[in-house]
């Protein structure tokens, strides 16, 4: 066991979860605030981490995608406010005919005069979730979600699979997308325009999804999930205290983004979830028996990048805690938003990441031509392995034991048979 | 090792069992290759032995399937995956991980292997299965063949006791297959590990089964014999055995070399009639379908095609040949206006293809990409024939009866996605050859095809030739290359390395060159059908 492993972030880049971590606080801070300048800013440090750190990988291509989604919610988010919206008084753009809807349907109100205000607090909200989808692009760009994944502790299985999938599903869309395309031209189908976007829509996902299920029996066919048998008494803790924690969290992530709903943005809530969920995690790792190829390291740049991250979101939550003006947009009077300094000092804390994180330099996504085949002998796979080195890997039988290992076997590769003169 | 006791087992809402009463025993340290046609099963059996079907397919499984004494009925495949590896026919769609490293680490993770093993044992993957130069890759950037082997290492680093691989070869080039077989032999003959293959391209691995499986479909029972036993009866069978049967050899000889021993009296009779002519050639009066001229393409810093000239007329068939990533299909790309080029010009009767709409664009150029069930997304087989007659403005029924020609008797009701890699393939063609474009390229064809499928293919491709279309064919299938090419190019790092007549270019490399070939050297005669013709002729 003397093999040095060698320096995982030197070569790997950032560790993931510090990534997830950085962008979550962005997008934290993006939903607590609706001053445009602020959101804005968010959007801008995140695509400027994303250019300066992202990799030539496909995955890294995914927030120009985001983006354009971005554009469309916001755009969506306009239309809708337009047509059935409710009716802002001010300044009136353009009438539109209304509607008259049963009594029953009080609230609801199609057609009707349309104001300034209306359409800039609408454009406003649009805002705010597309820079929200944009922190998540970010993420994704920078670090694929399986590497996520490998971190994520297998104790709730189906919980794993369900968040692989969930996670691979983005990237898998993007790049489904450019499949469907090339596909749709070859059977002379339109891809431009709207007749374009709507026969794509049902393929890419449907071979999205279809991705996805092949992605999850294919974790299942190579031991993702494998149990150790273990007392009952701690399986229920293991269990129990991941699902309760878990809710703790859920609850804590929610005061933290809904300024006001609990005390103290829900951070004790989300500290004592994260302890039970650490707690069950601890307790319901013994049932899984797993090792790590190359372990993504936690180092003092992803301390950095995490508490750049972290002190993104606590300048935007202090603001609010503090009343600071100028983090909701102001529709009445209409002017132009004001720029409240200590949430956006905070916010370009966020950029730190594009400097102390370390270049991915693995992933180098370029296609190269093939290596020609390897000209004189190569080796079987399975090294000589000490008996104490390998940890019985039995599921439930405690006396199965490795397969025999090669050792050292050389195969010579003799030129192709049956030469032709 | 792995057996199969009374097993039937039936598709959630299909009528018919797709395997029926199944007994089948396969010893430890055996090299068994599962053989059968387009649909008939194989795929559903090698998924059985580590419970994927029905753990993952759904379905009734009735009967026990045993690995190494554990039945999966009581284990999920996770449970098995210490003693099992199994590799799909798609290998891009088994990837767990994204960089090539990890997702051979992966299986070794999670039977919680201690890290200093998994470190050697990734290290002897890569090289054994010579995947060092991609280590840290994205796995969506490889090309098929490398993806292919990349699957293969996954499995291979949890060393199991079991492999079970559907179609490892098919997306490899005739050398690469070469190695993965011969290091799947070593892995056999010195560790006594159980390998379990089902393969179309029998020529390549029958030199190395020790027993092999037929499986007739239609819920027939299996036949299962020494490979020679089922060589002699078999249905399906290598150009080798063809040739075996047509000069009358017993026992029949698996390998080029057995054959070359027996060949000798048979070339001396081939001596005596006339060579065989080359395939007459298109005079270069016709004017090419489509051309290309210095196309460059490059992605970032890498070459893919470097200033290849290329050329099809009227009537050929053109084999566009080379190792893994040499170039192949992104020429192919180029050609049906997928990308544009980086410098140089495409040109299809003398219209720039990026510039056409996809509508005009498809009676032009058809392409049958690697993959062909890329092109499907309807409900049904019939539903996908009838929007393709509607979006392309073809009388109705044209693609249903042009998918009757290349493969009769297709399940209209099914769901594209149910159908075998044989059948998917099959309709892919037929839904870009309906609109009958000058230009066909075609993309690997013949992975996953049968012999009976493939004979059709072959058949069809001469009849649209003789008509006048131009068909390029990127393919490692030499025995295909054989049968239909005129003309051969031959790829290496995106560069053309040769380019001529099919028989000269074929004939006069070893890693090209057909069974017959091999056997019948130095003559050049490339195809049972030629020898067989030629030996009717010479005695009347």
């Amino acid at each position: 066991m003397s093999v040095r492993m060698p320096a995982a972030s030197a070569r790997r880049g950032l560790h993931p979860a510090a990534w997830w971590l950085w962008a979550g606080c962005m997008a934290g801070a993006a939903i607590r605030t609706t001053n445009p300048i602020l959101l804005a800013l968010i959007a801008s440090v995140a695509a400027f981490v994303v250019a300066a750190k992202r990799t030539s990988a496909p995955w890294s291509r995914s927030l120009v995608v985001f983006f354009r989604l971005g554009i469309v919610v916001i755009v969506l988010r306009v239309v809708i406010q337009i047509i059935f919206g409710n009716r802002l008084p001010g300044h009136v753009l353009f009438t539109l005919p209304e509607i008259p809807l049963p009594s029953w349907a009080q609230g609801v109100s199609i057609g009707g005069p349309v104001t300034v205000e209306a359409v800039v607090q609408a454009a406003v909200q649009g805002l705010r979730l597309a820079v929200v989808l944009i922190c998540f692009g970010a993420a994704n760009s920078l670090a694929s979600p399986y590497r996520l994944l490998r971190c994520l502790p297998a104790v709730l299985y189906e919980a794993g699979v369900a968040v692989t999938v969930s996670l691979a599903f983005a990237p898998e869309v993007v790049m489904a997308i450019a499949g469907v395309r090339d596909a749709r031209r070859l059977r002379g189908r339109p891809i431009r325009g709207l007749a374009g976007l709507r026969g794509m829509a049902i393929p890419v996902l449907e071979s999205a999804l279809d991705r996805s299920l092949q992605l999850a029996s294919s974790m299942d066919a190579r031991g993702y999930g494998r149990r150790v048998a273990v007392a009952q008494r701690t399986r229920w803790m293991g269990t129990g205290g991941t699902a309760v924690g878990l809710l703790l969290v859920i609850v804590g992530v929610y005061g933290a983004l809904d300024a006001g709903s609990l005390p103290a943005g829900g951070i004790p809530f989300l500290a004592a979830g994260a302890v039970l969920v650490g707690a069950g995690m601890a307790v319901g790792g013994r049932r899984t028996n797993r090792t790590r190829y190359r372990p993504d390291v936690w180092r003092i740049a992803e301390w950095a990048v995490g508490a750049s991250g972290v002190a993104a979101l606590s300048g935007m939550i202090v603001a609010g805690v503090f009343g600071v003006p100028g983090l909701q947009l102001q529709v009445y009077p209409l002017e132009f938003p004001p720029l409240p300094l200590l949430p956006a000092a905070g916010i370009l804390i966020g950029l730190l990441p594009a400097l102390v994180a370390p270049m991915d330099r693995s992933a180098s996504g370029t296609r190269t031509t093939a290596p020609p085949p390897p000209a004189d002998e190569v080796q079987a796979p399975g090294a000589p392995v000490p008996a104490s080195a390998t940890p019985a890997p039995a599921p439930t039988k405690p006396d199965a034991v490795q397969p025999p290992a090669p050792v050292g076997l050389r195969m010579p590769f003799g030129p192709v048979e049956g030469t032709v003169a | 090792m792995i057996r199969f006791t009374d097993v039937t087992f039936t598709y959630a809402e299909a009528e018919e069992p797709t395997l029926r009463g199944i007994d089948l025993d396969i010893e430890e340290g055996e090299l068994c290759v599962v053989v059968g046609e387009t649909g008939s099963g194989k795929t559903t059996l090698l998924r059985a032995v580590n419970g994927l079907v029905p753990h993952f397919t759904g379905g009734r499984l009735s009967g026990d399937v045993r690995v190494d004494g554990r039945s999966t009925r009581e284990y999920p495949p996770r449970e098995l995956a210490d003693v099992v590896g199994v590799v799909g026919q798609n290998p891009a769609a088994s990837f767990v991980t994204d960089i090539v490293e990890d997702e051979l680490a992966y299986t070794m993770e999670n039977l919680g292997i201690a890290p200093a093993v998994m470190r050697r044992r990734v290290e002897d993957t890569l090289d054994l299965l010579g995947l060092h130069e991609l280590r840290s890759r994205p796995l969506s950037t490889l090309s098929g063949g490398q993806q292919q082997r990349v699957a293969i290492g996954a499995v291979l680093t949890a060393a199991p006791r079991v492999l079970v691989l559907d179609e490892p070869t098919s997306a490899l080039d005739p050398a690469a297959a070469e190695e993965v077989l011969a290091s799947l032999t070593r892995l056999v003959h010195d560790l006594g590990m159980t390998v379990v293959l089902a393969e179309h391209r029998l020529e390549r691995v029958i030199p190395f089964a020790d027993r092999m499986v037929l499986v007739p479909g239609r819920g027939e029972s299996l036949i299962v014999g020494t490979t020679a036993g089922i060589m002699e009866m078999s249905p399906v069978a290598p150009p080798i055995v063809e040739l075996a049967r047509l000069a009358g050899w017993s026992p029949v000889p698996l390998s080029v070399r057995d054959a070359r021993r027996l060949a000798d009296p048979l070339r001396r009779r081939l001596a005596r009639v006339a060579a065989p002519v080359p395939a007459p050639t298109p005079g270069p009066a016709l004017r090419p379908v489509a051309v290309a001229e210095r196309l460059s393409v490059s992605f970032g810093e890498v070459v893919a095609l470097d200033a290849v000239d290329f050329e099809v007329r009227p009537g050929e068939v053109v084999a566009v040949m080379g190792r893994n990533g040499s170039g192949k299909s992104t020429l192919l790309a180029h050609l049906a206006g997928l990308r544009r080029p980086t410098t140089g010009t495409v040109r299809v009767l003398g219209r720039a293809p990026t510039d056409l709409p996809p509508r005009r664009l498809i009676r032009l150029v058809g392409l049958v990409p690697q993959d062909a069930g890329m092109l499907l997304y309807g409900e049904t087989v019939a539903d996908e024939c009838v929007t393709a007659d509607h979006e392309t403005g073809l009388s109705p029924g044209t693609t249903a009866a042009m998918l009757e020609s290349v493969l009769p008797g297709m399940p209209m009701g099914h769901h594209p996605r149910d159908l075998s890699e044989g059948q998917r393939l099959a309709l892919a063609l037929a839904i870009v050859l309906a609109p009958a474009p000058p230009l066909v390229l075609l993309d690997e064809p013949t992975r996953g095809l049968d012999y009976p499928s493939k004979h059709r293919l072959v058949e069809l491709l001469r009849k649209m030739a003789a008509s006048g279309d131009c068909i390029v064919v990127a393919t490692h299938d030499v025995e295909l290359a054989a049968q239909v090419a005129t003309r051969a190019v031959v790829l290496a790092e995106g560069e053309v390395v040769s380019d001529g007549v099919a028989r000269d270019v074929v004939c006069h490399s070893p890693v090209f060159a057909p069974q017959v070939a091999k056997v019948l050297a130095p003559d050049p005669w490339l195809t049972v059908d030629e020898v067989r013709s030629a030996l009717a002729g010479a005695v009347p």
